[in-house]
């Protein structure tokens, strides 16, 4: 057997229907953000490095804003939490629901709440918690995990969702419509809604400024969720914010554009504190919950540009490792190549298990262009890469370096080996006992091997050069 | 140490490595502006944008009741205050209209009159705030939902919306009917809030 890196071990091992499934998702979103940029803006770019500023000087000066923000919550009648573990944050949601008796709550999508487990969590505890975007509803219901940030079931089809929902009870009957579907899902949903006491949600922004928390849907589920709830509990990463409610409007453009290749998100929502006095509907209650979990590990380490990320899943989409694997091959909330950054970053001690993610990538640097606030992935892939040498962390599959790095820092022992390599020419290598050297060429055939012959010629050609 | 006493602390030993701290970069807001979304006037280009997001723009009422009377939108809630402009003219026309929400009954309603307090033209946003919006519910349970909206406060652009966000305590853009594409990328309108949203003009 061939020792395969874990993450092409999962790619080979996916059933076709999965891989088209993802495949057909994040290519589409690929093209939809590619059109509405380039037809809104002559100079995107322009903006995702504006971006990038704003987000590196709010993590520049965190400890600051954060101050300003819990300090502009609380004016606005929030009542502020921090979490510094995951446990802890888990901890006070509970102690927020219990004391006020709620035992019944719907979730709006929210990363942090997966990072942290917040639902089997809660349910644990007997508050019955169910998720209200459409694509997390169906994760809930198969106990499964979201594969991808914006578009949680990508590896999941018509025909599965169907026969979910008819095995669930959500309907009597098998019908794999689409429009069906959603509608049942509707129903189901509203009255879950109207009987819900509290609502958890994420939150996209917070303005330190104004602490304003930003949260966008397409659904409309946290809105609906909100409406009839009278306590409101946003699970926030204290990355999140921004300096001042002007810079809402950079981050607002490129993120709609980016994820779903909308102009903005048809719910965007700037909410201040608990509901107007005179507002019949809506929490009176509202809470922040500010969660660290490694994110200060993070902005300690080499890669704290990571931290810019704004959720897009713009790199996700147009990633040809995450097309091929699903976001599942990556073991840890965040898949893709913002995954394969942040989750062994945020892993803590866990880090070598998770060490191999860096390493299932050709650097082929996608990722970096299409991120609306200019995250260098490949180059914080390879700093990952020298974090997992300097500690001595071998993943299953990752092929040696070492004798590469001998022959490229050794000017003799490379020309040597130039000139040597000839004798593949002649050799029958495909029948080499080298099990990857088998593999790789059972589907491929090599050229013939002209090692030497550039240095020959440029060597040649600069001596010619030189004549009068 | 408390979890805030931690991640301060925490927080500032990973910055005291930093040495070139981030200075925030000066811009002018009109980078943002997308100028084919912007072309004519406000009120021209927010009704073509609010129609490329699935919006219907209703210029008259006249057009709003056979718009409704079409889609057998019969039975709906309209804003009390809104009761004079639009509301009587829905009554009058035959339809049932109620002035107050009654929660326990929110499938009744099939068409929902709010106030939008403003729009956005660059979007095709409509703008509800909390404290002009009768109830967040009647804009949000039946398959209809009509904005009605004044066109001196349409915002030209987003910059200009953010800047006008004003003291309530809730704000909401919404560009569009509610949607999804959670299944195989297909795109349905209606998932939790209206599946059709209307601006109405007066």
């Amino acid at each position: 057997m061939i020792d395969h890196q874990l993450i092409d071990t999962y790619a080979r091992e996916i059933s076709e229907e999965k891989q088209t499934s993802v495949i057909n998702g994040s290519a589409a979103s690929t093209d939809k953000r590619y059109t509405v940029l380039f037809k809104d803006y002559e100079n995107p770019d322009e903006l995702r490095k504006l971006a990038a500023k704003i987000k590196d000087h709010t993590l520049h000066h965190l400890d600051r804003y954060l101050e300003q923000a819990e300090s502009s919550l609380q004016r606005n009648g929030v009542q502020v939490h921090f979490a510094d573990t995951g446990e802890d944050a888990k901890a006070t949601i509970l102690s927020i629901l219990k004391e006020r008796g709620i035992s019944k709550l719907t979730k709006s999508k929210s990363m942090a709440a997966e990072e942290i487990h917040l639902n089997p969590y809660l349910i644990e505890h007997g508050i019955e918690c169910l998720e209200s975007d459409l694509g997390e509803f169906i994760i809930q219901l198969d106990d499964d995990v979201p594969s991808h940030i914006v578009r949680p079931i990508i590896h999941k089809n018509r025909r599965e969702i169907a026969r979910t929902f008819q095995r669930e009870g959500i309907a009597t009957d098998y019908n794999d419509d689409p429009e069906t579907i959603t509608r049942r899902a509707r129903v189901f949903l509203r009255e879950k809604y109207m009987q819900a006491e509290a609502v958890i949600t994420g939150g996209n922004f917070i303005s330190a400024e104004s602490g304003r928390l930003v949260l966008v849907t397409n659904e409309g589920n946290s809105r609906f969720g909100m409406a009839p709830s009278k306590v409101h509990i946003a699970l926030v990463g204290i990355e999140k914010l921004v300096p001042t409610d002007r810079d809402l409007a950079v981050f607002l453009n490129l993120l709609g554009r980016s994820a779903t290749g909308q102009q903005l998100t048809v719910y965007t929502e700037f909410i201040s504190g608990p509901k107007d006095a005179t507002q019949p509907s809506g929490p009176e209650e509202m809470h922040v919950v500010f969660l660290n979990n490694g994110r200060t590990d993070v902005l300690e380490s080499n890669c704290r540009e990571i931290l810019r990320c704004i959720r897009c899943s713009a790199c996700q989409n147009v990633c040809p490792v995450y097309r091929q694997a699903s976001g599942h091959a990556y073991r840890a909330t965040y898949g893709g190549p913002v995954g394969a950054v942040l989750s062994p970053l945020l892993a803590g001690k866990e880090f070598p298990e998770l060490a191999d993610l860096p390493k299932a990538s050709t650097l082929c640097g996608a990722c970096n262009e299409v991120c609306p606030v200019d995250i260098p992935i490949p180059d914080l892939l390879l700093r990952l890469r020298d974090k997992a040498k300097r500690e001595k962390i071998h993943s299953p599959g990752a092929p040696p370096m070492s004798p590469f790095a001998t022959l490229a820092t050794s000017p003799s022992l490379w020309r040597t080996a130039m000139t040597m390599s000839k004798a593949m020419n002649h050799l029958p290598i495909q029948v080499a006992p080298v099990k990857p050297l088998q593999e790789w060429l059972g589907q491929r055939t090599l050229p013939e091997w002209h090692g030497g012959d550039f240095r020959k010629w440029f060597n040649n050609r600069s001596n010619k050069s030189k004549q009068p | 140490m408390s979890s805030r006493n931690a991640i301060f602390s925490k927080i500032r030993t990973a910055l005291g490595d930093v040495q070139a701290k981030a200075d925030y970069p000066d811009y002018d807001s009109a980078v943002l502006h997308s100028k084919p979304k912007l072309e004519g006037t406000p009120s021209e280009a927010f009704s073509r944008n609010f129609t490329a997001v699935s919006g219907k723009v209703m210029n008259s009422l006249a057009e709003l009741v056979v718009f409704l009377q079409e889609n057998g939108q019969t039975r709906g809630y309209c804003d009390p205050r809104l009761m004079p402009e639009v509301g009587n003219a829905l009554a009058a026309a035959g339809l049932t209209v109620e002035t107050a929400y009654d929660r326990s009954r929110y499938e009744d309603y099939q068409f929902g009159v709010t106030r939008a307090t403003g729009a956005i033209a660059e979007s095709g946003s409509l703008i509800l705030d909390d404290a002009q919006t009768s109830d967040r519910l009647a804009a949000l349970s039946p398959w209809v939902h009509v904005g009605v909206l004044r066109e001196s406060e349409i915002h030209r652009t987003i910059p200009d919306a953010m800047a006008a966000l004003g003291p309530s305590r809730n704000i909401l853009w919404a560009t569009g009917p509610s949607k999804t594409a959670d299944v195989e990328g297909i795109l349905i309108e209606g998932v939790h809030g209206p599946g059709l949203q209307l601006a109405l003009f007066v």
